[in-house]
């Protein structure tokens, strides 16, 4: 019997502004899932939902077949890691991580406590107060503290973001490792989409209180469903085009006077206006003289800036109809960078276009390439 | 080490290279600088009148103020005194414990509540609270007298009730002292509660909920451990003025209620018998001393962060 975590129909009102907006969603058992969203999407609100921390409006929670919408936190098979740690500064580390076995009645809590602490790789560190730590120690301890009572499902609300760069790749692989080993189901919150990709199985995609899209991280990156987790997850170049007909599996578009190339498999719409979108890193740049191979897409453009970036170098082309490209090369080729001003001719095969719903008079007026032209990324 | 740092804030942030030779000086000193002020203050007022009353605890009883007393190093004074008065030391002992534990049960969900439930209000609560302070202590004491009267509505009240005699009389009890204590000493021990109450951290009360706290316990392992820098300090804050004081004593009780304020009291300015009257401030300062540091050890100031 799987217990599955599932969220029916749930809405959260603060006051009169919708925080979470009619979500339904089913979290398998034993799976890491992740919901990747901007600060104020719902995220943390549907978190502090599971863990019991915000009533329900309306809407229902289930782990299996158990209804757990109206149990009081302390009720709850549930422990959330919270973004602040929380550890509870008058007591010791030990004390700490026994604090919610002994609330529940386990008598020997020394060597649950020892091997936690051995699981999250701070074995020596019991006897010392939270203050005396480090934040990656902390939050390692965090993790111990919520994980020694085997929850059903652990929460993790923004663990890593307080972490430094460097700290929060190693804490990630941590968090990985740990959780395949104890096989929890792990409920991850955060706004960081390296972070969502690198360790979630599945990654629901926030936007104002509503999933806007669920699935594997590579499936959504590859494929994404929306303008908005296009460029939230990654980046995207997207053009206003036409759908102006078919050709066996493909879909001919027009954008701009030019004609484009999509698999219509790859078009979550497949007639009128749409967005003709293309990841930087699928482009390839041509110079003029050179043969771009016939049956891709190509797009002329001025190159107007460079950006290396170390492994690769970003460039920056400006379209005839004024609108800006972005397109990432690795730095693996020999030879010289390109320079601004050069004229150059992207292009890229078809199949790695996708094709999105546009409505009407949305983006007739997109000229400007923008890393994020919805002001969506955190 | 600390004292360097302390200095460095106060001048300016730090280099870490070699200050210029002229600066080192000053900043080594400051921090002394700064205790100076303080310090004289004590000096003046604090130690030089109490070696000088230690003096006078030792002088010789049978003088008098018009013809100078003898210094003897009289011990036996305190020995004396002890066998006077014992009973008003212990009784200052006792009420003044009795007033801090009920201002700890009526100051401690007062405290939490402005800290933690009280939102906007908590300023104008805040006030609340203080602003017994802009009358004087005699006429609140006063106050208290008329309120406790043999014809006031308190005492009526309880006679009307079953069980209570028709001559049932709260002024001139121990228990009209002690309220009198309770009452001038509470907001001691409501502001230090509330200041540990309101760093209180909403987020731990969360996480032991989400360890499986319920409420009563999530108040006894985090509330209640987290806050005991503000208990230790209210109840000192109120004990100690209470053991010494006796404006509650004379006005709301009788000669049989009279605490050790009440007989320095009369000893200093009506039998003026000042080595016995300051034989006796010395105990009351060695009875305070030695409670409170036994107190403190008990609570275990270490456990708290």
């Amino acid at each position: 019997m799987a217990e599955d975590l599932v969220l029916e129909n749930v809405t959260k009102t603060f006051g009169g502004m919708t925080a979470v907006d009619d979500l339904s969603v089913t979290v398998p058992q034993g799976s890491f899932f992740a919901l990747l969203g901007a600060s104020g999407c719902g995220k943390t609100t549907t978190l502090r939902m599971v863990a019991g921390l915000e009533e329900l409006t309306t809407g229902t929670i289930r782990l299996g077949d158990k209804d757990i919408t109206g149990l009081r936190p302390y009720r709850r098979p549930v422990n959330t890691v919270f973004q602040s740690y929380a550890l509870f500064p008058h007591l010791n580390i030990e004390d700490n991580i026994a604090f919610g076995l002994r609330q529940r009645g386990v008598k020997d809590t020394k060597k649950k406590v020892a091997e936690m602490l051995e699981l999250v790789q701070l074995p020596a560190f019991g006897k010392r107060k939270p203050a005396q730590l480090s934040g990656g120690q902390q939050q390692r301890i965090a993790l111990a503290r919520a994980l020694v009572n085997e929850p059903q499902v652990l929460l993790l609300d923004e663990p890593l973001g307080a972490l430094d760069l460097k700290l929060r790749r190693q804490m990630q692989i941590e968090l990985k490792r740990i959780q395949t080993e104890v096989g929890i189901t792990f409920l991850h919150v955060t706004h960081d989409q390296d972070e969502a990709m690198w360790m979630a199985d599945t990654v629901a995609v926030m936007n104002n209180g509503r999933i806007e899209q669920l699935g594997a991280p590579t499936d959504i990156y590859e494929f994404p469903a929306s303008p908005f987790v296009s460029n939230f997850l990654g980046q995207s170049n997207l053009f206003a085009a036409e759908v102006s007909g078919r050709s066996g599996d493909d879909l001919e578009l027009t954008a701009h006077g030019e004609r484009f190339a999509a698999p219509s498999a790859r078009a979550h719409s497949a007639e009128g206006r749409v967005w003709l979108g293309v990841r930087p890193e699928k482009v390839r740049l041509a110079l003029p003289d050179e043969d771009a191979p016939a049956n891709h897409n190509q797009v002329r453009g001025v190159l107007t800036d460079t950006c290396y970036a170390g492994v690769s170098t970003e460039y920056l082309l400006k379209t005839p109809w004024g609108q800006e490209m972005s397109v990432f090369s690795a730095n693996a080729a020999a030879g010289e960078p390109l320079q601004p001003g050069t004229e150059v001719v992207a292009h890229w095969y078809p199949a790695h276009s996708f094709v999105l719903d546009r409505a009407a008079g949305q983006g007739d007026d997109v000229t400007q390439y923008s890393a994020d032209p919805l002001g969506v990324a955190p | 080490m600390t004292a360097l740092v302390g200095a460095a804030a106060s001048t300016g942030p730090p280099t870490g290279a070699e200050p210029p030779a002229g600066q080192r000086p000053r900043r080594r000193w400051s921090p002394y600088l700064l205790l100076l002020p303080g310090g004289l203050w004590l000096l003046l007022f604090f130690v030089v009148p109490s070696v000088q009353l230690a003096g006078t605890s030792l002088y010789d009883r049978a003088g008098s103020l018009e013809q100078g007393y003898s210094q003897t190093f009289a011990f036996g004074n305190y020995v004396d005194a002890i066998a006077a008065y014992w009973p008003h030391l212990v009784r200052s002992a006792v009420y003044a414990g009795i007033a801090t534990i009920i201002c700890l049960v009526l100051g401690y969900p007062l405290a939490y509540a402005i800290a933690q439930k009280a939102g906007r209000w908590r300023t104008l609560l805040l006030v609340c609270v203080i602003a017994p302070f802009f009358t004087t202590f005699l006429v609140r004491t006063l106050a208290w007298k008329s309120i406790l009267s043999d014809n006031g509505p308190v005492t009526g009240f309880f006679r009307s009730l079953p069980f209570f005699p028709d001559d049932f009389r709260l002024l001139a009890t121990p228990a009209a002292v002690v309220c009198g204590l309770v009452y001038n000493f509470l907001p001691f021990m409501v502001l230090p509660l509330y200041a540990s109450l309101e760093r209180l951290d909403g987020r731990l009360l969360e996480a032991a909920g989400d360890l499986y706290a319920k409420p009563t316990t999530t108040f006894r392992r985090v509330t209640l451990p987290l806050s005991m820098p503000g208990v230790i300090a209210g109840t000192l804050l109120t004990f100690i003025p209470a053991a010494g004081d006796y404006i509650n004593a004379e006005l709301l009780g009788t000669p049989n209620e009279y605490m050790i304020g009440n007989v320095i009291d009369s000893a200093f300015l009506v039998r003026l018998d000042y080595p016995q009257a300051a034989a006796l401030s010395f105990l009351l300062m060695a009875t305070i001393l030695v409670m409170v540091f036994s107190y403190v050890r008990a609570a275990g100031t270490d456990e708290v962060v």
